[in-house]
């Protein structure tokens, strides 16, 4: 089971609060991550990465265990606590003012 | 009894302001999408109650939105605009070509007809539709593909598709405007287009009277005379009779031919609104007086509308999609401003007063009339 926060924009859309709690098969990435929870919420399709190119929206970042994850490769694997569920993967809107 | 429901949107949400048809109390609802830019959003003429508003951020990009009971409750819906083929280029700032690259929806156009169909305007401008209300949408390449395309430049708020009117009289004719490449005409229903800049005169690009490249900031027409356009540009108010074959100026005794909005009277076709505003670079009303001017003569003549508007120390702005009218008798006109005030005048532009004074910037509005 992994976790994921999202940032409180995205919580609205998607109609959640709290975490986001998601079943993956096999070693977690981003891309397993992401594909399972746009899988879960298609509204969110397009809010964290671009529909076509898959890349992460320049103002988005993934954090982990303290990690910035953010520049990492989408079929690296996340940290072992992140894969066993003890942390959550972070994503959450940059620090960009506005 | 009949109403007016105004539909706003701004820097940081959207806004549901209601009244009967005195127009004198207002409920106000919102903030929808708090903290999002909601550049804009319109009602299908064909079902009222079926709204589309585009929802965005620089966090977390674009959104639709979708409601079925006059924006009590709303639904996101398809937000995958891709452009067709490859998208190729177009002109950057500094003349260097730009890949075109998709980053918003400004203006979203309900069909006349079709709950289900709607047009989206998008900035890097490209007209895009929907035919399932919202859920996917497919853009018409033969705008972006004219031979003119790669030559369109940005203006200061982005190369973006802002105006889109249907002709309710030729179903396949559809006009769109674009900053900074000008008019541009379908005749079948989208499929090919062709600039209608004949008359306009910009003397900040090489050629002044260029087929394309004129910075146009709105374009109205009387649904009754749809023939009859009415365009504020980035300089000058112009007028076509001919459905944009040609234009000629008609700014005549305004104290300012820059502006961004532009508005046609429900019921009388030669009667406009637009907002003086001083430029090139102070985009606020001259001498800091807010004052909506109106021709009753198709333009040309101009009286300034100022009875409870502010008229000293006022330095807001109108934005191009900032302005509607209800049809109503007496015709209602509203604005909003970039300091979020929305004022109403219900005698046609002789009275104002604001329906709100302290919402976020307003980016714009539209006027839905209820049965």
């Amino acid at each position: 089971m992994i976790r994921v926060a999202l940032p409180a924009h995205l919580r609205t859309l998607a109609r959640v609060s709290g975490e986001v709690q998601l079943d993956l098969q096999g070693r977690p990435t981003q891309r397993a991550v992401l594909d399972a929870l746009e899988a879960r919420y298609p509204m969110l399709r397009g809010t964290i990465r671009d529909h076509v190119t898959q890349r992460r929206r320049a103002f988005v970042r993934f954090f982990a265990c303290e990690q910035d994850l953010s520049h990492e490769l989408p079929d690296t694997p996340l940290p072992d606590a992140v894969a066993i569920g003890a942390e959550p993967l972070v994503i959450l809107g940059a620090m960009a003012g506005g | 009894m009949s109403g007016v429901r105004v539909l706003v949107g701004t820097r940081k949400g959207a806004f549901v302001l209601t009244s009967d048809a005195k127009r004198e109390r207002w409920d106000v609802r919102g903030p929808h999408f708090a903290g999002w830019e909601v550049y804009h959003l319109k009602g299908s003429p064909a079902e009222p109650n079926r709204l589309y508003a585009s929802q965005s951020s620089g966090w977390f990009g674009q959104l639709i939105q979708r409601s079925n009971d006059g924006g009590t409750t709303w639904e996101p819906v398809g937000n995958r605009f891709v452009y067709e083929g490859v998208p190729g280029t177009h002109q950057w700032y500094d003349g260097t070509p730009h890949p075109w690259e998709f980053k918003r929806v400004w203006h979203l156009e309900p069909s006349l007809t079709d709950p289900d169909s709607v047009y989206a305007g998008v900035e890097d401008a490209a007209l895009f539709r929907s035919i399932d209300g919202g859920q996917t949408w497919q853009e018409f390449p033969g705008l972006r593909g004219h031979a003119s395309g790669p030559s369109w430049q940005p203006g200061a708020g982005g190369m973006c598709l802002h105006t889109i009117l249907l002709d309710p009289s030729h179903p396949g004719r559809i006009f769109v405007a674009i900053s900074a490449a000008g008019a541009f005409r379908s005749d079948d229903a989208g499929k090919t287009w062709r600039p209608i800049n004949r008359g306009l005169r910009s003397e900040q690009i090489p050629d002044p009277t260029a087929e394309v490249g004129h910075c146009v900031h709105r374009i109205a027409m009387h649904r009754s005379r749809p023939n009859v356009l009415f365009m504020q540009k980035h300089w000058d108010v112009m007028r076509s009779d001919d459905a944009g074959e040609s234009w000629r100026e008609v700014s005549g005794n305004l104290p300012s031919d820059f502006g961004f909005p532009i508005e046609v009277h429900a019921h009388e076709p030669e009667t406009l609104y637009v907002v003086p505003i001083q430029s090139d670079s102070e985009h606020y009303p001259p001498e800091g007086r807010l004052r909506v001017y109106r021709s009753r003569t198709g333009g040309n003549e101009w009286e300034a509308l100022t009875k409870g508007l502010p008229q000293r120390d006022c330095y807001v702005n109108v934005l191009r999609d900032a302005t509607a009218v209800d049809s109503l008798d007496p015709c209602g006109v509203y604005f909003g401003t970039t300091g979020g005030q929305v004022y109403a005048s219900a005698d046609a532009g002789d009275g104002w007063a604001p329906i709100v004074r302290d919402l976020p910037a307003v980016l714009s509005i539209e006027v839905q009339t209820l049965p």
